[in-house]
């Protein structure tokens, strides 16, 4: 998201390599020679096994590396070491990745350790964990560096043993030539140091050579750990000397103390020091709100004294705002015409000929991530240098941001990644490490800042909040001639630049300008509202309220028309087709997730594939006894395509979901373990968003605290079973994420089988848990 | 100053008998795979075992439990083999795992008072604890597995 993002606020950055320090990552029998020595033979690449294509991952930045003596390192034990240069929040990519890298070089997966790497681009590639870019950008390099390390480890055997490398056949931890038998270890510094090979001179495997990719037998590398309690997340760092803050933030963005009175504070056992923390005011990217920080020796301690501070605070320009009032505006201001983003065939004509017009409105609150890990972050700032642990999605632009805030030099600071306790898009703006890294600059002390819940729910960046409004044309025989949709919402771009109310591509790209559907007369349209708290991105973005609506709205329709819910979606999306963006009216700046749209298009039949899958597996149009309802929702996001097929069954009132089921396309399936536990997750999450999720804005300051007000599914009433059917491919056919994809269709599914069960239609997000 | 029984081994925590507990587990007695979640009792990341009983660490003080057993993630078995955790693993049951130490603390304590409990005991015994990353199908299937031993 932020790398995009700076497309649209500045140039985009200029990385200066040579005045970086590369971190010293072991290259045990892993050095790096000239590449003029040797003459590798070379084979032929299997187009079949390994066609390169492009992805968006060259154009981010600092791109993508393909060096193996980056990423892997092997011992003269045969234990082989691959670096996890993305951050771990739950999706598996710090598994999933290396598991490519080992299937592709022959490593037993027993014997791969991973690292995980700090904050350094221009030595790793971008590492900006977000997007649901991880397997989409990195699978290639992933399988080109295991497949280089294999040719190296069979080139040296071939130089060992006087044979021709192409006599050599990799096995599982080994290479083998008639009776000759070398395991990797044995091969390791000899291997390392041959040239690595050219992407031609490389050969990939078949999919049915594979031993881990595509099969989902491996486990998360940290299972072991996070079962026994040893695994470390942000909170877990423990440094000696190290002191915790918790910090008393404005309530309203922008807001400052106009007095201060910490008597009781420092009377609280364990209480050191109460330290002031400047503040800011939007658009300040990741800044702090600023503040005022006490110091303990302990959390508890630290809790209680920010909790005894007397804190008198300003008033601020966001003082007057009010989320429910604000609603009712961007109501108001989504039934007037919006700035048109896409213009395609004569939508004016169209709706002044039709013989009858369709609208309806859907609303969206604000919300908060409240991933189970409060925001924490770890500082030890001294003698000139940082060094930073923290939970962070973009550990590279952490570092950038907490040298600009100490007024550092980039290359004097360090940013180590723990495990994060869930991400969702909130790791990704650092406000808390900077915190922590201003902290010990002031007090010259290492500085664990801890986060409670209520700060979490306080202080976001929220989720926006939108009203989207639908129309439709129709004709004498009900068909639609033409499409409106004016989504109005605060826009992300607030927290980075001054704020024109408008929404921008990114947002737009995300189910809105990209519609899907077949319809001859179309007006896309965003209409302004102005941002009064800090507005970020939420796994899955503007996709939730966009599906929501429009996925809600297909169902109405289908109920308004009298026709099949299934059949009238599948005839809506249309003909089986990649749509046109220049030729179907799109922006300019239409925004494909980052790709080139070519290598993604949208593809309607693999749209209605997902869609026909899942509502056929849950036995869509079967009788269902009295209170029970099936909803079905569809949606493209990050690339990969999604269904849900949702039953709901009323009990006493309350919403319930017995089951769902996903089909999924996010092209080739590199690790469908985790495919399926992304889809059960973003069902329980979709599910959480569907009914509780929604801060309300009073005066400025967010009315919930914690999760008696902000309440999360439980394991009393969750999606009880989650079936995920996920499309087979071919590598040829693009890997796409899953982190994010699964979660847009559900609450629209799960309001469309609430209709089916009980008559009621819900437009509003969050429902609530009855009905 | 309080002298604490945790994992079998006495501590000595250097604060005043209200200090939290979850607090004095992790900045304390330096065990960390307790977690905090919310501070108020309504995540269960903080689960521990009192006696062999469940409670959240966060909603109790170190004079709470003087005189008592407390056993976190860490002491719950030697070697990660109690049967909550081999079923966890089985399940393949953590996404980001953060939630799941408390997770498997409440497991064992449910299955400890109830070998053989029902879907429906099993959906209310761990109620108290939030799965942000949504865990909660293969959280089921896991308890059920460690009470049949299957
Ligand atoms: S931290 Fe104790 S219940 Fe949430
Ligand atoms: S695994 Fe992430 S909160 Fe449960």
């Amino acid at each position: 998201m932020l790398q995009y993002i700076k497309d649209f606020i500045e140039p985009a950055p200029q990385p200066d390599s040579s005045r970086l320090v590369f971190s010293n990552v072991s290259r045990r029998g892993f050095l790096k020679v000239s590449a003029a020595g040797f003459a590798v033979a070379a084979f032929s690449a299997d187009a079949n096994a390994f066609a390169r294509y492009k992805t968006g991952g060259d154009s981010m930045p600092n791109g993508l590396r393909y060096d193996p003596h980056i990423f892997v390192s092997i011992d003269p034990d045969g234990t082989v070491t691959i670096v996890a240069h993305r951050s771990e929040m739950g999706t598996g990519s710090r598994t999933s990745l290396p598991m490519v890298v080992a299937d592709e070089m022959g490593a037993d997966w027993a014997k791969v350790k991973i690292v995980q790497a700090e904050g350094d681009e221009p030595k790793y590639g971008n590492q900006d964990t977000d997007g649901s870019r991880s397997m989409r950008h990195h699978v290639q390099s992933m399988r080109q560096m295991g497949a280089s390390v294999r040719q190296m480890l069979v080139n040296a055997a071939a130089e060992r043993w006087g044979v021709k490398p192409s006599d050599i056949k990799a096995g599982v931890h080994e290479v083998v030539n008639g009776a000759n038998r070398a395991g990797f270890g044995e091969l390791a510094e000899a291997a390392m140091k041959q040239p690595v090979p050219a992407f031609e001179e490389l050969t990939f495997k078949e999919a049915s050579e594979f031993r881990y990719i595509g099969k989902g037998k491996v486990g998360i590398y940290d299972l072991h750990d996070i079962t026994t309690g040893k695994a470390v997340y942000g909170a877990d760092v423990v440094l000696p000397g190290m002191k915790i803050a918790v910090i008393a933030r404005p309530p309203v963005v922008g807001a400052t103390p106009v007095s201060k009175d910490a008597t009781q504070t420092m009377t609280v056992p364990g209480v050191e020091e109460v330290v002031d923390l400047p503040g800011s005011i939007m658009p300040a990217k990741f800044a702090p709100l600023g503040g005022v920080a006490v110091i303990a020796t302990n959390t508890d301690a630290a809790i209680r004294g920010r909790d005894a501070l007397e804190i008198e605070w300003s008033d601020s320009p966001h003082s007057n705002y009010n989320s429910e009032n604000f609603t009712q505006e961007m109501r108001k201001t989504a039934k007037k015409p919006g700035k048109i983003l896409r213009k395609e065939g004569d939508p004016d004509g169209a709706f002044k000929s039709a013989a009858k017009v369709f609208g309806q409105e859907y609303s969206q609150a604000h919300m908060v991530h409240a991933m189970m890990e409060p925001p924490v972050a770890v500082a030890d700032v001294k003698d000139g240098k940082a060094e930073i642990w923290a939970p962070v999605q973009s550990p590279y632009g952490a570092r950038g941001d907490i040298a600009a805030a100490l007024n550092m030099d980039i290359e004097n600071v360090r940013v180590n990644v723990t495990l994060l306790g869930g991400g969702f898009g909130r790791k990704s703006k650092c406000d808390y490490a900077i915190e922590a890294a201003l902290l010990s600059q002031k007090t010259g002390i290492p500085i664990r800042v801890q986060w409670t819940r209520e700060d979490d729910i306080h202080h976001s960046f929220n989720a926006t909040t939108s009203v989207e409004r639908i129309e439709v044309a129709l004709d004498n025989d009900n068909k639609v001639t033409g499409w409106r949709h004016n989504s109005v919402a605060p826009s992300i771009l607030s927290t980075f630049a001054p704020d024109s109310g408008h929404q921008f591509a990114i947002e737009s790209g995300m189910g809105h300008v990209d519609m899907p559907f077949e319809i001859p007369n179309v007006s896309v349209e965003n209409g302004a509202a102005l941002a009064h708290t800090r507005i970020g991105w939420f796994r899955a973005v503007s996709n939730i309220p966009r599906a929501w609506a429009i996925q809600s709205f297909a169902s109405e329709l289908a109920v308004e028309l009298g026709r099949d819910e299934l059949e009238m979606m599948l005839e809506l999306i249309g003909s089986d087709r990649t749509l046109d963006p220049p030729k179907q009216g799109f922006p300019d700046d239409f925004w494909d997730y980052g790709e080139i749209y070519d290598e993604y298009p949208i593809d309607t039949a693999r749209l209605k594939n997902v869609l026909k899958l899942a509502a056929e597996k849950a036995g869509w149009g079967k009788e269902l006894p009295e209170g029970e309802g099936i909803g079905l929702a569809v949606h493209r996001s990050f690339v990969t395509y999604v269904a849900s097929a949702v039953r709901v069954k009323i009990v006493d009132g309350q919403i319930t979901v017995p089951e769902i089921h996903m089909g999924v396309d996010c092209g080739f399936a590199v690790n469908p373990e985790r495919i399926r536990s992304q889809m059960e997750g973003a069902c329980v999450m979709g599910m959480t968003v569907a009914l509780h999720s929604g801060v309300t804005y009073e005066n400025g300051a967010v009315a919930e605290s914690n999760f008696h007000d902000y309440p999360m599914v439980r394991s009393t009433n969750f999606p009880q079973k989650v079936h995920t059917h996920i499309v087979e491919h071919p590598f040829s056919v693009h890997a796409s994420g899953i982190g994010e994809p699964g979660i847009p269709p559900v609450p629209p599914a799960i309001a469309n089988a609430v209709f089916h069960a009980t008559g009621k239609r819900v437009r509003d997000l969050p429902m609530g848990e009855s009905i | 100053m309080a002298t604490l029984k945790i994992n079998g081994e006495s501590r000595t925590i250097d604060g005043p008998d209200d200090t939290n507990l979850l607090w004095a587990i992790r900045d304390m007695a330096g065990l960390t795979g307790t977690k905090y979640g919310c501070g108020v009792g309504l995540c269960g990341a903080c689960t521990v075992h009192v006696d062999g009983v469940a409670i959240q660490s966060c909603q109790a003080t170190i004079g709470d439990v003087a005189e008592k057993e407390v056993t976190t993630i860490e002491g719950l078995s030697a070697d990660g083999e109690h049967p909550v955790q081999v079923a966890w693993r089985d399940q393949h049951v953590p996404q980001c795992g953060f939630c799941q130490a408390g997770q498997i603390m409440q497991a064992a304590s449910l299955l400890s008072e109830k070998p053989n409990p029902t879907d429906q005991e099993i959906l209310e015994g761990m109620s108290g604890n939030i799965c942000r990353c949504g865990c909660y199908e293969r959280i089921v299937a896991a308890v059920r597995v460690a009470s049949t031993g299957a």
